[in-house]
């Protein structure tokens, strides 16, 4: 920023203020949302959603105060990357956090994997009486759908 | 002005921070933890781009750029692990 700027500078520079500060004030809105939420599927929707919005204001704050074309591209593959790999770590924390029950049933509104849970936890209730049924006991890693090897399986 | 925004900025920041530090001190699960390190990660993230724009400068660009990149393989990383050991835990 300039010091006693004048004209476009001023305006300029008072619109970065106003970026750099609503961009500051996305983390603390993320921050403030992990502190306050009661779950972790909750304070994953506030950890991951501000952080675009705020990398996006401070972004756009750098690209006004460079003022220089080919800063802009470089700005956007940043925000674009950013905007690719958010959903996928959050994809990943709330599918371990399931399948690890770290969630509050009573505060969903709707468990659209309920009725997939309970049908793959029938099908292998039906798999275990059917092992217990037969004599010899062959596999022991038959119904497991996470697909985790070297856990003593019969390799030969 | 530019001190006026630093200091703004800096004092914002620092509540963010200090409040996901907590969170991944006290936080009730791994997963929690791991939430609010990336959520550290971007506040350090937010604290690069104003030092860049308040300074006019563009050191740390290739900085954020490859955090940006690569600052979501630890998270899919560790829930990655989590799942499976729960998994096996389950399965036995």
């Amino acid at each position: 920023m300039t010091p006693n700027a004048t004209g476009v500078d001023a305006v300029i520079d008072a619109v970065t203020a106003v970026l750099l500060i609503a961009g500051a004030l996305m983390s603390l809105g993320a921050a403030i949302g992990l502190l306050r939420f009661p779950d972790l599927m909750s304070r994953m929707h506030a950890a991951t959603k501000p952080q675009v919005l705020g990398l996006f204001l401070v972004l756009a704050a750098i690209g006004l105060q460079m003022r220089e074309w080919w800063v802009w591209p470089i700005l956007a593959v940043a925000w674009i990357f950013q905007l690719l790999t958010v959903p996928v770590s959050a994809h990943m924390v709330g599918r371990a956090g399931y399948r690890t029950k770290h969630l509050h049933p009573e505060l969903l509104s709707t468990d659209e994997l309920e009725a997939v849970v309970l049908r793959a936890a029938g099908e292998r209730a039906a798999e275990k009486a059917e092992e217990a049924g037969s004599d010899v006991p062959h596999s022991r890693n038959g119904g497991h759908t996470g697909g985790t090897t070297g856990n003593g399986g019969p390799s030969a | 002005m530019k001190d006026i925004v630093l200091i703004v900025a800096a004092v914002i920041l620092s509540l963010a921070a200090a409040g996901a530090i907590y969170r991944i001190a006290v936080g009730p699960s791994l997963l929690d933890r791991v939430l609010a390190s990336d959520v550290l990660l971007a506040i350090l993230g937010a604290a690069l781009s104003i030092d860049m724009a308040v300074n006019r400068h563009l050191n740390n660009l290739v900085l954020l750029v490859a955090l940006t990149l690569i600052g979501f393989v630890g998270s899919v990383t560790v829930a990655r692990f989590v799942a499976d050991r729960r998994g096996q835990v389950n399965d036995s």
